[in-house]
C-alpha cells in the first residue's frame, strides 16, 4: 500500500473532485427527502419558500384520518402474507438451485428471479389476466399472491447467497448421526441461514410495504397505502402525505439501524443490497 | 449425499407455484396478444395478427415506444454519471466510512418510490419549493414552467430513483477488484489515470452492465413518475398500456404491447450476461 503513494499528488487532486461529486450526488438523493420532511411542519402547505409558521397540524389531521390507517393496516397485512409467500417458496427455490439437478433448471432460475428485473406492470398485468381467466375477483388476497410471487425472488437470491457460503459437512454429519433431513433442515440448515433469511424477510417487507405498480392492476376495494397516497395526489398535493411519508421514514431508518446491529452482530458485512443486484444480474449462479 | 424424496421436497412446491404465478401468467400474455374484443366488450379467443399488425402500422406506438427508450437512455446515462464516481469513491476512498456511505446510500431507496416522486412535484411546481426560492431570492419574476410536466422532471426524477440501483452492482464489481492488482499496477509505473481505464474500469464492466440495465429497464416499464410529473409531453410506453387496460378496455393490444416489451426487456438481459460474462474475472 505504500507504493500507492508514490502517485500521490495526483490521487489527492482526484481524490478532492471525487470528494466534491460524492457531496453533490447525496445532496441530490437527500433533497426530495428533507424537502418532504420540512414541508410536513409548514403551516403554509407544500411549496412556497421559505417554509413559515411552523405546525403540527399535519399530523393531527393525519391521526384522525381513518382511510389512512386503513390503508396503513391493510399494507402490514399484504406485507406480511406476502412475506410468508416468498419465504416459503424462496427458501426451497435457493436450496433446489444450490442441490438438487431437474429438466427446466436454467429456465426455473431465471423465471424466479425476472419479477425482480422487469417492470412491475409486467408481472402486474400477467397476474390480472390470470385471476380474470379463472374468474378470481380482484381484493387484497391478490395483490398478497402478486407481491409473495415476485418476491420469492428475494428470498432465493438472499438464501441462494448465504447458501454458497454455507459448510455442507454439518448437514452431512447431523444426517450421518440419524437426524432425518426434516430434523437437519430445522436444526442445522435454517439456523446456518439466519442472517441471509432475515435479511431476506426484512427487504421483502420493505418491497412490498412500497409496491405500487403490481398492486395497481390487482387492487380490488380496500387500498394498500401507496395506492391511498396515491389516489390523493391525483386529486392534488396535501401536507398529509407529507406527515406520514416522514413517519414512515422514521421508522425505515429504525429498521435499518435494527438490521444493521444484527449484520454487525453476526458475521459479515451489512451490505445485502449490493449481493441482491448482483445475484439478480448473474442469475443465482454457483459459477460467478 | 441428498436424498431423492429430500430432493423433491424442496424442488417441486417452488417450481409448482412459479409454473402457476410466473408462467402460466406470462404465457397468458402472450395469448392475449392475438385476442380480440367484440363489440360488446367481450374478450373474442380466435388467433390473429391483427394487434401486432396494428402495432407495427400505428405511429404513435413507436413513438411513444421510442420517447420512452430515450427517456430510459437518458436516465441511464445520467445515473451511471451520478453512481460511477460516487461507487468509486466508496470503493477507494471511503476507507473506515466507507458503511456509513453505503447505508447513506441506500437509505433513500427505504422512502418509498411515489412519496420521492412526489416530493419532485412538490419541488419543481409552479408554486413549487424551486420556483418559489428562486423569486424569493429574485432570480427570476415569474415561475419557469418547463420544470414540471415535461420530459424534464421524469427524467430527473427517474434518475433520481434509480441511481443508487445503479450504484450497487458498480460497488459490488468495484469491491471484487483484487487490491494488488490495483499495487501491481502502480508498481509498474502506471499513472493513476492508466491504472483506472486499464484495470479498475474493465474489471468493473460486469457492474456498469448490471446498473445500466436495472436503470434502463425499469425506467422503461414506468408508468406512475410520467402520470405524475410528466404531462402530455412525457407519457410513456407504459401508459398506454394502463389505459389499454383501463378506459380505452382493449386487453389484448394491451397484451401486445407489454409482450413486446418483455421481449425487449429479455432481449436485454441476454445481451448484457453475454458481455458480462465475455468480461467477467476469473
Amino acid at each position: 500500500m505504500e507504493l500507492l503513494v508514490s502517485g500521490s499528488v495526483p490521487v489527492v487532486q482526484k481524490s478532492r473532485w471525487l470528494t466534491v461529486h460524492a457531496l453533490a450526488v447525496f445532496a441530490f438523493l437527500y433533497l426530495p427527502i428533507a424537502v418532504l420532511i420540512i414541508y410536513s411542519f409548514n403551516g403554509q402547505g407544500v411549496g412556497g419558500f421559505p417554509p413559515r409558521n411552523l405546525t403540527l397540524n399535519w399530523y393531527r389531521i393525519l391521526f384522525q384520518d381513518g382511510p389512512i390507517w386503513d390503508s396503513v393496516l391493510n399494507s402490514l397485512t399484504v406485507a406480511v402474507s406476502a412475506m410468508a409467500i416468498a419465504l416459503a417458496f424462496g427458501i426451497p427455490a435457493a436450496l433446489a438451485l444450490d442441490r438438487a439437478e431437474f429438466p427446466g433448471k436454467a429456465l426455473f432460475r431465471r423465471l424466479v428471479l425476472l419479477p425482480l428485473i422487469l417492470p412491475g406492470i409486467i408481472t402486474g398485468l400477467s397476474l390480472l389476466m390470470l385471476f380474470r381467466e379463472v374468474n378470481v375477483k380482484l381484493s387484497l388476497v391478490t395483490i398478497i399472491l402478486g407481491h409473495g410471487t415476485a418476491l420469492i425472488s428475494v428470498a432465493t437470491t438472499e438464501v441462494f447467497a448465504g447458501l454458497q457460503k454455507l459448510n455442507r459437512a454439518q448437514e452431512e454429519a447431523s444426517l450421518d448421526l440419524g437426524a432425518n433431513y426434516w430434523q437437519t433442515f430445522w436444526r442445522i440448515t435454517v439456523p446456518n441461514l439466519k442472517l441471509s433469511i432475515i435479511g431476506a424477510a426484512l427487504l421483502i417487507f420493505t418491497l412490498s410495504m412500497d409496491e405500487i405498480a403490481v398492486s395497481f392492476f390487482l387492487i380490488g376495494r380496500d387500498n394498500t397505502l401507496p395506492l391511498e397516497i396515491w389516489g390523493r395526489l391525483r386529486r392534488g398535493i396535501t401536507p398529509e402525505i407529507n406527515a406520514i411519508s416522514t413517519i414512515i421514514f422514521v421508522f425505515s431508518l429504525a429498521a435499518i439501524v435494527l438490521w444493521y446491529r444484527l449484520r454487525v452482530g453476526g458475521q459479515g458485512t451489512s451490505q445485502v443490497g449490493a449481493e441482491l443486484t448482483e445475484n439478480t444480474i448473474a442469475g443465482c449462479d454457483s459459477r460467478v | 449425499m441428498f436424498s431423492r424424496a429430500y430432493r423433491v421436497a424442496i424442488t417441486v412446491p417452488p417450481l409448482a407455484w412459479v409454473t402457476v404465478f410466473l408462467l402460466v401468467p406470462y404465457l397468458l400474455m402472450f395469448c392475449y396478444s392475438f385476442w380480440s374484443v367484440s363489440e360488446s366488450q367481450a374478450i373474442v379467443h380466435s388467433w390473429n395478427f391483427s394487434n401486432y399488425r396494428e402495432l407495427a402500422t400505428k405511429t404513435v406506438y413507436w413513438e411513444t415506444l421510442l420517447r420512452s427508450m430515450w427517456i430510459a437512455a437518458r436516465v441511464t446515462l445520467f445515473s451511471l454519471l451520478l453512481g460511477y464516481p460516487l461507487a468509486y469513491f466508496l470503493s477507494f476512498r471511503a476507507a473506515r466510512r466507507k458503511d456509513l456511505y453505503y447505508q447513506l446510500v441506500i437509505t433513500p431507496l427505504w422512502v418509498s418510490y411515489l412519496v420521492r416522486a412526489y416530493a419532485w412535484k412538490t419541488i419543481l411546481g409552479t408554486d413549487g419549493v424551486l420556483n418559489t426560492l428562486l423569486q424569493y431570492a429574485h432570480l427570476t419574476r415569474h415561475p419557469l414552467d418547463f420544470l414540471l410536466y415535461s420530459p424534464f422532471a421524469v427524467v430527473l426524477t427517474l434518475t433520481h430513483i434509480y441511481t443508487p440501483f445503479t450504484l450497487l452492482p458498480i460497488y459490488a464489481s468495484l469491491e471484487h477488484i483484487p487490491r494488488n492488482l490495483i499495487e501491481a499496477s502502480n508498481d509498474l509505473g502506471a499513472s493513476p489515470a492508466q491504472t483506472f481505464w486499464r484495470v479498475i474500469f474493465p474489471l468493473s464492466i460486469p457492474g456498469v452492465l448490471a446498473g445500466a440495465t436495472f436503470a434502463f429497464v425499469l425506467s422503461l416499464g414506468d408508468f406512475l413518475a410520467p402520470l405524475l410529473l410528466g404531462g402530455p409531453s412525457g407519457i410513456m410506453i407504459s401508459n398506454i398500456v394502463v389505459s389499454l387496460f383501463g378506459a380505452a378496455y382493449n386487453w389484448p393490444l394491451g397484451a401486445a404491447i407489454s409482450f413486446c416489451m418483455l421481449l425487449i426487456v429479455v432481449g436485454l438481459l441476454f445481451f448484457s450476461e453475454r458481455v458480462e460474462k465475455k468480461w467477467s474475472f476469473s
